[in-house]
């Protein structure tokens, strides 16, 4: 089951460039959210310091509270343990290139010590049909690299691979814009899906996106989180200026 | 002045192209027709020589006929290996910490600095230093004193190689992995090192190739012997030391065992080269790279 998130006084640089300023909210737990703003506002960023993928940048710094769940991201525990807690989907599809696609799902339990062979069987079989790929793979599970599956797919695999390691979050960076639309379609069915049993962040440009998943939407600018709310009222009747002229399509 | 290509303007383009084509077939051919004819030269020396003896027999004294390189053949297998054990882990470590560990640490920028100027040390020097560091110590020459000399010349090419091939890792893989959750140095083996793995194999074999026929650091080292080797502790025989000390010789005999060793000690360069990728690419899945 998904857990909650709350973020308090989240700020973060790169280098010099002080790129989240000030961020408090309350993500609910099973439920997706959507984070929208302009490029450069701040949202990857902010999701990156949710699973501590932040601090992989030797430049980059965070100081702030996170809590997923009653775990203090930053006091609390390691950034390995964090990141098995947290999944993450890349804004490109990213599977190891030289495993097979049972291996890219298995590797998130396999490459932390998981060896027993029938349950690594289920829990690929499991996240694949989560994923709603089963169909389109299971004939060549061992055979084929995951880089040689097309763009849609593999980023399905993506998602298979990060729910193979039962996290508790999925955060998804811009997940389907690399995509065409059939695949974006089955993304967005997918988050649908999942969102039952785990809290799902997503990044989008694509603000018809984030009102088809989301419960709940947070804007961005300049590394200020303008306005959280609904995803409902953000889209109808936002509460600040600029939330508006920015959905409306005056900037950005 | 036009913007659209007038007729005269395409003919001068293709004129140029064909050129280049031109030009570029030549210094292939400039560059491959001595090597070629070096080959083919040794092949047609070395097999008039060649007999089953060579492999079998240990080299017989000036006078007496036959008798072959069969010590020296083992010898060359074990300075080689042990070459390849010591010189090729320490490089890819090397390589590894400069990429994935060093960034732009003054650490790094000295250790590839040390790595480029050690490229162009010449071999003669590395023989030298394997003599004083452990020849004179232990008074004596040894199999053990060869492979250190070797491997010392192997570590710049494949660290550079290691290093380079890392880096042709996109970041997205590595971010996929440690997004997983999975330990940094864990991440490192398993998946930049894997998916590396095919440039590195490549720069090992560079490195193996070009000791392995290295003759000067094995002159202050290995020494050479006309028995069969039986520890790393003492001097052992090499093809490249059999084949110099056979071609400066007065004696045409030695000269054509020489010729033999020399296509030997290629072949034996060759099939190991092939072997490894052979063995290297049976691991490779369909679509990956």
């Amino acid at each position: 089951m998904g857990v909650g998130i709350e973020v308090e006084d989240l700020n973060a640089w790169y280098g010099q460039t002080h790129t989240l300023k000030g961020i408090n909210l309350k993500i609910p737990a099973n439920s997706a959210t959507a984070l929208i703003g302009p490029s450069g506002c701040g949202k990857s960023t902010f999701v990156r310091c949710l699973n501590r993928m932040h601090e992989t940048n030797p430049v980059a710094r965070a100081e702030g509270t996170v809590r997923v769940g009653d775990v203090d991201v930053y006091k609390d525990a390691s950034p390995v343990e964090i990141r098995r807690r947290i999944g993450m989907v890349f804004q490109r599809p990213n599977p190891f290139p030289t495993m097979s696609i049972y291996d890219n799902v298995a590797s998130g339990l396999k490459l932390n010590g998981f060896r027993n062979k029938r349950v690594l069987d289920e829990v690929v079989e499991r996240s694949l049909r989560q994923a709603a790929l089963w169909d389109e793979v299971k004939d060549h599970l061992k055979s084929k690299s995951g880089a040689s599956l097309s763009g849609g797919q593999q980023q399905r695999l993506c998602i298979a691979r990060a729910i193979a390691v039962d996290p508790e979050v999925l955060l998804m960076d811009e997940p389907a814009s690399a995509l065409d639309p059939v695949s974006t379609a089955k993304i967005e069915d997918l988050i649908f899906q999942l969102k039952d049993e785990y809290t799902i962040v997503i990044v989008t440009h694509n603000m018809q996106q984030a009102a088809r998943v989301a419960e709940k939407t947070g804007f961005f600018l300049s590394g200020h989180l303008v306005e959280f709310d609904s995803t409902h009222k953000i889209f109808t009747n936002p509460s600040d200026k600029r939330t508006e002229d920015y959905i409306t399509g005056r900037f950005g | 002045m036009p913007l659209r290509p007038s007729r005269a303007n395409v003919g001068r383009r293709q004129a140029a192209n064909h050129l280049f084509t031109v030009l570029a077939i030549l210094s292939t051919v400039l560059v491959i027709a001595p090597l070629f004819a070096i080959l083919v030269y040794l092949l047609f020396q070395g097999v008039r020589s060649l007999n089953l003896a060579f492999f079998t027999h240990l080299p017989r004294p000036v006078g007496e006929p036959g008798g072959g390189m069969a010590n020296s053949i083992v010898g060359s297998g074990i300075i080689l290996g042990l070459a390849s054990l010591l010189g090729i882990p320490v490089g890819i470590g090397a390589g590894i910490y400069l990429h994935e560990y060093g960034g732009g640490k003054t650490l790094a920028n000295a250790i590839r600095f040390t790595a480029d100027v050690l490229n162009g040390v010449p071999s003669i020097v590395m023989g030298i230093a394997a003599y004083s560091l452990i020849v004179v110590p232990q008074k004596h020459f040894s199999a053990f004193a060869a492979g250190v000399a070797l491997a010392i010349m192997m570590v710049p090419t494949v660290t550079r190689t290691t290093e380079e091939m890392l880096a042709t890792v996109p970041n997205a893989v590595r971010e996929a992995a440690l997004g997983l959750g999975i330990p940094k140095w864990r991440t490192v083996i398993t998946v930049s090192l894997k998916t590396a793995s095919p440039g590195i194999i490549t720069g090992c074999m560079l490195a193996f190739a070009r000791v392995a026929g290295e003759t000067a650091p094995l002159l202050f080292t290995a020494f050479g012997n006309q028995f069969w080797p039986t520890s790393l502790n003492e001097p052992i025989a090499a093809l490249p030391l059999q084949i110099f000390v056979y071609a400066v010789s007065p004696y045409d005999e030695w000269h054509r065992l020489a010729w033999a060793g020399a296509l030997v000690l290629i072949v034996m360069i060759m099939v190991s080269v092939t072997l490894v990728r052979v063995v290297a690419g049976r691991g490779m899945l369909k679509g990956g790279h």
